[in-house]
């Protein structure tokens, strides 16, 4: 059945409300690019590194001296330097691929130092921030790149867990962890200490997945103790956000019923009281919640992408001058007379870390020949097992031949 | 010994576990105050509460992607997915989530969540109502995939799923649901990942599953009827990963003979691997080449074809009458 050339779309009315056309390319690009800044976006610290007001979200950080803002520096000085290693390491064929976190060092050093011991998260696969924060080592994130594991720590030890490379899979995951938190009645309790919530961490292309729309139906209408975090870094590999959405992110919140707020996300105090509201929310059986921490990818996807192919230089330079480790520096020095000695400290410990790191990747060993026979099933199976067997003799059967 | 129905049999299955152990849920649509569109969970919710029997949204990957979350924090999901059909949405977080994490986190995470899915045909059903997709979740590694045929075998396999910490895909056939049989809850179960003979016979080997043991052992009644010669020895395997070929392989030696049955299309089926690997195991034994009793190659037919389109008692005999005529 063909259309009738002829054919007109019809115009919606709804009670006498004038018909709301289609918004335009550039009505869109403004909700999404250029609302970096106005009513609905939470900064505490500007670009320039100058602290600003903000009579809803100051109260979260309080606590944050001029100790407490060295170690955010810190945190993401040390975050940035292992993460330009492990890009070199790839370079230097050590590695086989690296996911930079380049730029969004503050989105995830403020999240994740807004956790609870007790919290979760669960990470997407560009999360080394985060992983930072919960304690796990750099280094015991290197297999997954070098291919020696799919992921090396202990997710419960840490409360994070392994990385999630299908995209959008862990939101599904958070949620349904989140709805055991509420199950277990670890929510809304009078002790606060006893309450925990989960954090799910995906970015602005994961939202396009039917999994992160499933996620928010049933986190909200199980009332799940989970802030969405989303990293709207703005690229999905090759494929900007107005490929993904009309509206800004944190908009859709509204159409599933819980709240939405947009963050400046290479600002680490604005993502730190933002995320303690956030998770503070959901342990408190407010939840869920959904920030979206405005940033931006200043490298490549992976070290495997060409961003030069699809994006301009100028829209690096430009952000650049919101980089979010430079503007706490200027604040360390300008408003707190924060002295060299803190910086070259933590210089030489980055380089120090960054060393380690190198050592240890070069000297990460092969895996066993039967690695990958171990662990496919908690009870074992007949079947593997016979292939294990086989599998060895046929590979000892080299060693005998060259004898 | 009680007499229960399969689905009745199911359901005391899933009684008993949810007694024995507090972490184990059950969620999928329809399955609280409904109590499932087959009945499954008749009286769970009313019994265990809101927070035990959950009556999820209607979407399956978020069925499963939230019982892998559950599993994490470590509960035992038992999840429904209404219609085989109706399993595909939740297809991506069961094999890139559930089959994987046991692996992935070197063992950290098991994954204790079963998934139970009505399978195959014959209910005069509209499509996507009576598929057999075994195949697609046997051949996902970190998957256990199981087929019930019979009201004594539900009760136990169930429960036995339950408890296993490894993610098993528990396939029931729902043209047998109303099907009964005398169910002793007090007996020593079977263990889950084994095979078993269920007619003894010597003159050729029929290996099937679900709902179509009971298709062989009345085609194994027909044959005897028509030839008291013509003793065929019946298999149910029960496990489709890992298979357990042990039984078959015994069988084969004795009978020279093996015919496989199933209601799936034959291409790249469990019905294959079982060809296949017979005669890798019982090269010198085989009177005849391994025959396979299949759907055919095409998408389930409407309902008016299904007749047709399932194997049914004389295309077995069929079947067997070409092997021993070889």
């Amino acid at each position: 059945m063909s259309v009738p050339p002829d054919r007109t779309p019809p115009t919606v009315e709804i009670a006498g409300a004038p018909p709301v056309p289609a918004p335009t390319r550039e009505q869109v690009l403004a909700g999404l690019r250029a609302t970096d800044s106005g009513d609905d976006f939470v900064q505490l610290m500007t670009p320039e590194g100058q602290r600003v007001a903000n009579p809803e979200f100051d109260r979260y950080v309080t606590d944050v001296d001029a100790d407490a803002l060295k170690a955010l520096h810190r945190d993401m000085a040390l975050v940035r330097r292992f993460d330009r290693e492990a890009n070199a390491l790839q370079r230097q064929g050590q590695l086989g691929i690296w996911v930079p976190l380049l730029g969004q060092e503050a989105a995830q050093i403020g999240a994740g130092r807004a956790m609870q011991p007790q919290d979760m998260a669960f990470p997407s696969y560009r999360e080394h921030g985060i992983a930072w924060t919960r304690g796990v080592d750099p280094t015991e994130l290197l297999g997954i790149f070098r291919g020696t594991d799919h992921g090396a720590w202990d997710p419960r030890e840490h409360g994070f867990h392994l990385y999630t490379i299908v995209i959008g899979n862990q939101v599904l995951n958070a949620t349904g962890y989140a709805m055991g938190q509420r199950f277990e009645g670890r929510v809304g309790g009078e002790d606060p200490a006893g309450n925990e919530a989960t954090i799910c961490f995906f970015g602005d292309g994961a939202t396009s997945q039917g999994d992160v729309h499933e996620g928010f139906v049933w986190a909200a209408v199980y009332d799940a103790p989970v802030v969405f975090y989303c990293q709207n870094n703005q690229w999905a590999i090759s494929e900007p956000t107005e490929r993904q959405s009309r509206v800004p992110l944190y908009r859709r919140a509204a159409g599933y019923g819980f709240p939405g707020i947009r963050v400046d996300g290479n600002d680490v105090l604005a993502c730190l009281a933002v995320t303690r509201w956030a998770l503070e929310e959901c342990r408190s059986g407010n939840g869920p919640v959904l920030v979206e921490a405005f940033t931006y990818r200043m490298d490549a996807h992976t070290t495997s992408d060409d961003p030069t192919r699809y994006r301009l230089a100028d829209e690096l330079e430009l952000w650049k001058l919101k980089d979010p480790i430079e503007r706490v520096r200027v604040n360390l020095v300008r408003e707190h007379g924060v002295g060299q000695d803190h910086f070259d400290a933590v210089q030489a410990e980055s380089d120090e870390l960054a060393a380690r790191f190198r050592r240890f990747c070069v000297e990460l060993p092969q895996p066993a020949p039967d690695r990958m026979f171990s662990q496919v099933y908690a009870e074992g199976s007949a079947q593997v097992d016979a292939q294990r067997e086989a599998f060895l003799a046929y590979h000892a059967s080299f060693e005998e031949a060259g004898r | 010994m009680t007499k229960l129905t399969l689905s009745k049999a199911l359901n005391e299955g899933l009684r008993a576990a949810m007694e024995r152990d507090p972490k184990v849920l059950v969620m999928g649509e329809d399955v609280g105050k409904l109590g499932g569109v087959f009945r499954v969970t008749d009286g769970l919710q009313k019994d265990f509460g809101e927070q035990r029997v959950l009556d999820t949204p209607l979407a399956e990957s978020g069925i499963i992607g939230t019982a892998v979350g559950l599993a994490i924090r470590g509960f035992r999901p038992v999840c429904e997915i209404q219609f085989d059909g109706f399993v595909f949405p939740g297809y991506d977080q069961i094999v890139s989530q559930l089959a994987k994490l046991h692996f992935r986190s070197q063992g950290r995470i098991p994954m204790p969540v079963v998934v139970r899915i009505p399978f195959g045909g014959g209910i005069g059903a509209v499509e996507h109502h009576s598929e057999s997709p075994e195949a697609l979740f046997a051949h996902v590694a970190g998957l256990k995939v199981v087929a019930c045929s019979n009201p004594a075998d539900a009760y136990w396999m169930l429960q036995q799923a339950i408890a296993c910490d490894d993610p098993v895909i528990f396939f029931e056939p729902k043209r047998r649901y109303w099907e009964k049989a005398e169910v002793d809850t007090d007996a020593e179960p079977a263990p889950l990942f084994a095979a078993r003979v269920v007619r003894p016979g010597s003159t050729l080997t029929l290996a099937t599953y679900g709902p179509m043991v009971t298709t062989c052992l009345e085609a194994a009644v027909a044959a005897a009827d028509d030839d008291p010669a013509r003793d065929l020895e019946v298999i149910d395997l029960r496990t489709l990963s890992p298979l357990d070929l042990a039984p078959v392989v015994e069988s084969v030696r004795r009978t020279g003979h093996l015919v496989v049955v199933s209601e799936a299309p034959s291409e790249v089926s469990v019905a294959a691997e079982v060809a296949a690997r017979v005669q890798e195991e019982c090269f010198h034994s085989l009177e005849a080449p391994v025959l396979r009793v299949t759907g055919f190659d095409t998408p389930y037919p409407p309902a008016k074809c299904e007749d047709d389109y399932l194997p049914d008692l004389d295309r077995v005999l069929d079947a067997v009458d070409r092997s021993l005529a070889w």
